[in-house]
């Protein structure tokens, strides 16, 4: 299988491409939106009929605020939320929503408004994920408690939390140059995304390494033992259509997503896309030949 | 064989029904409509002004902080109701004034949403600083002016209990203090050994005992001559929060949707066309198997749309993508269904016989993989501090539950209810089985 063959060559992808990724975010960072930092709130009431509010969000739109949300409130006013203004940002942001005439149109409050996922969750929020990364070692190891021989089960635990890492700082690392040189924001959907991914690439590891297990087990049973390496080497092949179909169809959701979906989720929709197409590569192209490694530098020790 | 074809049969009406259900609860007043969330559909904003005067100094943001989170956790239990709830500061003739802003998707109703907040209760320990016994019959103003206030409030509560005095048999409430509640709890207690420490709720005092012994172990009681009834709401309420300061409601008005009015149809349309490229692409790849595939996933829609109607999960525009993206995710126990088959027919099986292996030898995998993805949800639903990731986790993980009951019980129902006895040309034609594969048996 030269998934196997060449497993060196797709090291090298894989390390490229989270190393660029950590790159990214160390040297850019991320750029937090509202939702994390909090920022101001300005109400705004009309004596005349208030103006349409897609021409304010267009309008809004040109003086590169970052994100922003503008709804309706009571009969004849908005709430525009924003990140933190300066006094000439907050005169501009006022003069563009007051419309043609200005005089309509009065502030009824300009206040400081908190965040929606404070520094303190974000924390715990960690915390939790590190709880969920050392579940799934655990489990994984029980999974494949039956076949630890050649290499011990809680490896293949090892080698799930590993594709995960990578599954998670590659769609980070690209969020953190599209932040760089498009403004993209991190909001809570970006947390979500990368949730989603979490669950997605231990999913897709895990139905790989079961084809191992299934062919470890029946190594043997009939035709000649086959090494640790062909094995591994067969179970990437049998599996890989169905890694391709099931990676198709969540694509394909997405770009359907994309394309006609609202535009506040195509970020999410074009996170969702690489954080997938990492997870893929991963499954077939890291995992599995990482066992195989694994293998070798054993048999090397002995 | 009747039977799996019954079974087929009812499996279909079933999935036609919950349809029904949910175009039938769609009409005006159903109890169970869809709810959509602030950016789709607006709702109600409610401003409180909190009370921040007796906060020792400094720590007025962490107040804040807390008082927004006990105040989504209460209006947000299981993370899906998608409210909005933020600190705010105002500055008025050069003071800050600190306020909380509640957001509520569709409540029209604004007493309905007062309510829902009303029910979070002020928790404040106070000592009593007046000269006679305090008497229940004095008016609640004289009471508070007899009393000095403490550092201890509901904030460093970490759970309460209903308990029954052993000597009366009353229902009591158990209060359990959090490290920092337990060492306040401890200083005061010991600096008022003799004297009486009040427990107000919601600025009324319904517990005055005296104070025997320092408490070191953090713990208290309340008894206010309660009924059951009010002593568990009480407990009830207090775990899911106790306000660290008094909030008072200034201000409602109504809101609209943060989106414009063409969000909801652009996602429902991107839903319709992501279902039928995914349907597609699955029909002409596996033939037959991929049309019963597309009517699990019909059955995995209709209850994942039933499910969210019930609890009620509400939908914002977020939700809606992550629904199109689980439509193409839940698929994936039928495709590792379907290869396997595609191979126990390469390896030479009949139709009968590959159908059977194909089932029973991918089990494995999709158990093990989903049982990770449930062990992630379960997780991260019982850790999660936001609303955001109990929210995920709460539909993560029922959308794993049902895809798997779906893709194996439905897909595997109807598969053995048409499976034909016989290989023959149209048979191998509709299931993708090479008449190739035939020589090799």
């Amino acid at each position: 299988m030269f998934v196997i063959k060449y497993r060196k060559i797709f090291y090298w992808i894989s390390g490229l491409l989270m190393g660029f990724s950590l790159l990214s975010i160390l040297v850019w960072g991320l750029n937090f939106g509202i939702d994390f930092t909090g920022g101001s709130l300005l109400e705004v009431s009309y004596t005349s009929a208030r103006p349409a509010m897609n021409t304010l969000q267009s309008d809004l739109s040109s003086l590169n605020l970052g994100q922003f949300s503008i709804r309706p409130v009571g009969d004849n006013g908005y709430i525009l939320r924003t990140k933190n203004l300066s006094e000439p940002e907050r005169q501009e942001v006022v003069a563009k929503i007051a419309g043609p005439n200005p005089e309509s149109m009065t502030v009824k409050q300009f206040n400081t408004i908190g965040p929606i996922l404070g520094d303190e969750l974000r924390g715990k929020a960690i915390l939790s994920i590190i709880l969920v990364i050392l579940a799934i070692v655990f489990f994984i190891t029980f999974a494949f408690r039956k076949v630890s021989e050649p290499v011990s089960s809680w490896k293949y635990g090892l080698v799930a939390v590993v594709a995960l890492i990578h599954d998670v700082i590659v769609p980070t690392g690209f969020f953190a140059i599209l932040g760089h040189f498009a403004n993209f924001e991190v909001d809570t959907l970006f947390v979500t995304a990368i949730l989603v991914i979490l669950g997605f690439s231990v999913h897709d590891t895990i139905v790989v390494f079961d084809r191992t297990r299934e062919n470890l087990k029946h190594n043997g049973d009939a035709g000649p033992r086959r090494s640790f390496e062909e094995i591994v080497g067969r179970s990437v092949s049998q599996t890989f259509t169905r890694s391709i179909n099931t990676s198709l169809t969540v694509v394909l959701s997405l770009i359907v997503l994309y394309f006609l979906g609202a535009e506040s989720t195509h970020n999410f929709a074009l996170v969702m896309l690489v954080g997938i197409i990492a997870g893929t590569y991963s499954s077939i192209f890291l995992g599995s030949p990482l066992l195989v490694t694994l293998e070798k530098w054993q048999s090397r020790k002995k | 064989m009747v039977r799996i074809r019954i079974a087929a049969i009812a499996l279909l009406i079933a999935g036609a029904l919950l349809g029904l259900f949910i175009y039938i609860s769609q009409k005006p007043d159903s109890s169970y409509p869809f709810k959509l969330g602030l950016d789709l559909n607006g709702g109600t904003h409610l401003e409180y002004q909190a009370d921040v005067s007796k906060v020792q100094n400094g720590d007025i943001k962490g107040a804040m902080t807390t008082l927004r989170n006990v105040i989504e956790r209460r209006i947000n239990v299981f993370g899906v109701s998608e409210p909005l709830v933020q600190t705010e500061e105002a500055t008025i003739n050069g003071n800050k004034v600190e306020k909380l802003i509640v957001e509520l998707p569709g409540v029209t109703d604004i007493k309905e949403a007062v309510q829902l907040i009303g029910e979070t209760p002020t928790l404040e320990f106070k000592t009593y600083t007046g000269s006679t016994t305090p008497s229940a019959s004095a008016s609640t103003s004289s009471i508070n002016e007899q009393f000095k206030d403490t550092q201890l409030t509901g904030r460093y509560l970490q759970k309460a209990t209903l308990e029954f005095s052993p000597n009366t048999n009353q229902p009591i409430v158990g209060l359990n203090f959090n490290s920092e509640g337990k060492a306040l709890f401890a200083e005061i207690t010991k600096a008022n050994v003799g004297n009486i420490v009040g427990i107000f709720l919601d600025g009324k005092p319904i517990s005055t005992p005296v104070v025997n012994e320092p408490i070191l172990d953090g713990r208290a009681q309340i008894s206010g001559n309660f009924t059951r009834v009010q002593a568990q709401d009480l407990v009830r309420n207090l775990n899911y929060g106790a306000l660290p300061v008094p909030i008072n409601l200034i201000g409602t008005e109504s809101i609209g949707a943060s989106l414009g009015a063409d969000a909801l149809a652009k996602s429902i349309k991107a839903g319709i066309w992501g279902f039928l490229i995914v349907a597609l692409f699955l029909i002409l790849w596996y033939r037959l198997p991929g049309v019963l595939a597309v009517i699990s996933l019909g059955m995995y829609t209709v209850i994942m749309l039933v499910i969210f109607k019930l609890i009620p999960v509400v939908l914002t525009s977020a939700g809606l993508a992550g629904f199109i993206l689980s439509i193409g995710m839940a698929v994936d126990a039928n495709i590792l269904i379907f290869e396997r088959m595609k191979e126990e027919f390469r390896r030479g099986l009949g139709l009968e016989e590959g159908i059977r292996e194909g089932f029973q030898r991918a089990w494995l995998s999709i158990r093990d993989s989903n049982l990770s993805s449930i062990i992630t949800g379960l997780l991260l639903y019982y850790f999660a501090t936001s609303a955001l990731v109990k929210g995920f986790a709460l539909v993560f993980f029922v959308g794993v539950i049902i895809s798997m009951f779906t893709a194996i019980t439905v897909s595997r129902t109807f598969l053995i209810a048409i499976a034909p006895k016989k290989d023959g040309k149209l048979s191998d034609f509709l299931f993708h089985r090479k008449s190739s594969d035939k020589k090799l048996l």
